[in-house]
């Protein structure tokens, strides 16, 4: 599947609170519907560069809920944390301002069963913001009754958000889902991976997938457990990225054997053992 | 029609080089990309003689109205340019202009012999100035190094050879007449302006490499500037660029006799900018006020 040629504007459907994060909703008519782990590059269409020249360039977003819209085309849920001018002028995005998108950009996770012929089922691992490619990741293991646990990491109250989007109909939490704060105001106190230890120590373990994505420090510490139990693993990264469809070669992530991918052409989703090391140099 | 030494152009406005990769745009738009290509002509990413990985990240740090880069020229090398590379971007709709960079005479030499043999290549830009590796500056630099050069390379072939300026040296125009008297047909300025910037986060230098170069409409008025020198002291035609983004600043680099110009940072905002620069330049009034001819030496 191919992204349409060039940038182009989309009405901004809805911002929401979502915890400490917003929810913004836009409606681009003219895209295919992205598939879980990709992304999108945004851009306010008004006031981006506002702050001392900056935003300058697009920000990649991966895509936390899509569904058809009302009138056609997709609309397209993105879950955003306000960490610099670029997130900042997009989490005040109001409904009807503008924004310019490309996409759907990067690859997509592969199902269990490609990772691992005889999987049973996905252990999906969140942190923080990175969350977000796993609400719709969720959301297609459950659509395709492919049997999923969901562990998700947060810090604290503030930084925490997007849980909305792992609720059933009903609104509350599903119930494969479960949560570790750090400050232990939710869930379990402590950090995901204490959740994700046990999994990875059972019998059954190499029977599964563990699909991650989130801060660097968690998504190596992750991607090293599953490799010290053997364990395969997809990480949906972030990186440094100008142009999202492989022109500025910013996005460079190191090889196990020398050499870099490019994280907007050959990813955003790598297989744990394409990963030296998650480094917060680019991640 | 725009011409650049010779290649009929159907718009003014071609890519930098090292800011549009073709191939991978195809892959992510399709053959879309084929039948609306945003540049008149296509300028490859610079070819080395070996393979490069390019540099340690980070690479890319944003800045006001701009960015900084430190790439480090990440290429397949010559042999795997001439046979990966050359006959998928010759499939484009548009001349190709190949970009070679080499640290020895008889490397750039090597290069040039055989990318210049390719029926499809249209011609070849020398990049004596990319910021970002240590070889580029000597030649760049120095107008007696650049002449020298061009003394050597020359003869290689009759294909039009561009000579890529770089801006951080002291006196481009100086530089520029060096190229032309060793015989260039045409220059093109400016490259990245050497820049850093400091991570808020670790009171370090950012970029992995320390340094890269900067980009993007913070760099305009300082291109400008070069290439009004340049435009002074050299008759070549003139490929000017830095922070073009719009129409109207394309309009501004043709009204101090860049014979063409050429859209970079943009692309990476805007993957059609190539495209909307042309037609917004078509009907901006400046352009049409514009007394100042493309100059034609042939």
């Amino acid at each position: 599947m191919t992204a349409p040629f060039g940038r182009r504007l989309c009405e901004v459907a809805a911002n929401r609170e979502s915890g400490g994060y917003r929810v913004v909703s836009l409606l681009d008519r003219e895209g295919p519907a992205p598939e879980p782990g990709q992304f999108y590059m945004l851009a306010a269409a008004a006031g981006w560069g506002a702050r001392d020249g900056r935003a300058f360039l697009p920000r990649a977003i991966s895509v936390a809920e899509t569904s058809p819209a009302a009138g056609g085309g997709a609309r397209l849920d993105f879950l955003l944390d306000a960490i610099g001018p670029g997130t900042e002028r997009l989490c005040g995005l109001v409904p009807g301002e503008e924004v310019w998108l490309t996409g759907p950009l990067g690859n997509t996770f592969a199902s269990p069963r490609e990772v691992v012929p005889d999987a049973a089922g996905a252990v999906l691992v969140g942190g923080g913001v990175g969350v977000a490619p796993l609400a719709l990741l969720r959301k297609r293991f459950s659509e395709h009754g492919v049997p999923h646990r969901v562990l998700l990491g947060f810090r604290d109250r503030v930084h925490q958000g997007g849980l909305d989007l792992f609720c059933g109909s009903s609104g509350a939490l599903c119930p494969e889902v479960r949560l570790a704060t750090e400050d232990g105001h939710a869930g379990v106190q402590g950090r995901v991976t204490d959740l994700l230890l046990p999994i990875l120590a059972g019998d059954d373990a190499a029977s599964g997938v563990v699909y991650t994505c989130g801060p660097p420090a968690m998504l190596e510490a992750v991607r090293a457990l599953c490799a010290e139990h053997g364990v395969a693993c997809e990480l949906a990264l972030e990186s440094p990225m100008a142009c999202g469809f492989g022109a500025c070669f910013g996005c460079a992530v190191p090889t196990p054997g020398g050499g870099f991918l490019r994280l907007c052409v050959d990813g955003p989703v790598l297989r744990g053992d394409q990963v030296e090391e998650v480094s917060h140099a680019y991640a | 029609m725009p011409e650049l030494c010779g290649i009929e152009l159907e718009t003014p406005v071609i890519n930098a080089s090292g800011t549009y990769d073709a191939i991978a745009a195809r892959e992510t738009f399709g053959d879309a990309l084929l039948e609306d290509f945003p540049f008149a002509a296509f300028v490859s990413k610079t070819i080395t003689p070996e393979a490069r990985a390019g540099n340690a990240p980070r690479r890319i740090w944003e800045t006001p109205a701009g960015m900084i880069n430190s790439i480090g020229l990440p290429n397949k090398g010559l042999d795997g340019f001439l046979a990966a590379d050359l006959p998928r971007l010759a499939e484009l709709p548009v001349p190709l202009i190949v970009s070679i960079m080499a640290t020895t005479r008889e490397d750039f030499a090597r290069c040039l012999e055989r990318v210049a043999a390719r029926r499809e290549v249209a011609a070849i830009e020398l990049n004596i100035s990319c910021p970002n590796v240590h070889s580029g500056l000597i030649v760049g630099e120095n107008p007696n190094e650049t002449e020298a050069l061009m003394d050597a390379l020359r003869g290689l072939t009759e294909k039009p050879l561009i000579v890529k300026l770089t801006p951080n040296t002291a006196d481009p125009a100086a530089v520029a007449a060096g190229a032309e008297r060793g015989g260039a047909d045409a220059v093109s300025l400016i490259n990245t302006l050497k820049a850093t910037a400091v991570d808020p986060a670790t009171g370090e230098p950012a970029l992995g490499n320390g340094y890269g170069g900067l980009s993007g409409p913070a760099v305009r008025p300082v291109a400008l500037e070069q290439l009004r020198s340049v435009r002074a002291a050299v008759g070549l035609p003139i490929i000017g660029m830095g922070g073009i983004s719009s129409g109207a600043d394309a309009a501004e680099f043709l009204a101090l006799g860049a014979a063409v110009v050429a859209v970079g940072t943009e692309s990476f905002r805007d993957p059609r900018a190539g495209s909307r620069v042309a037609t917004e330049l078509e009907s901006s009034l400046l352009s049409e006020r514009s007394t100042v001819p493309a100059l034609d030496l042939d």
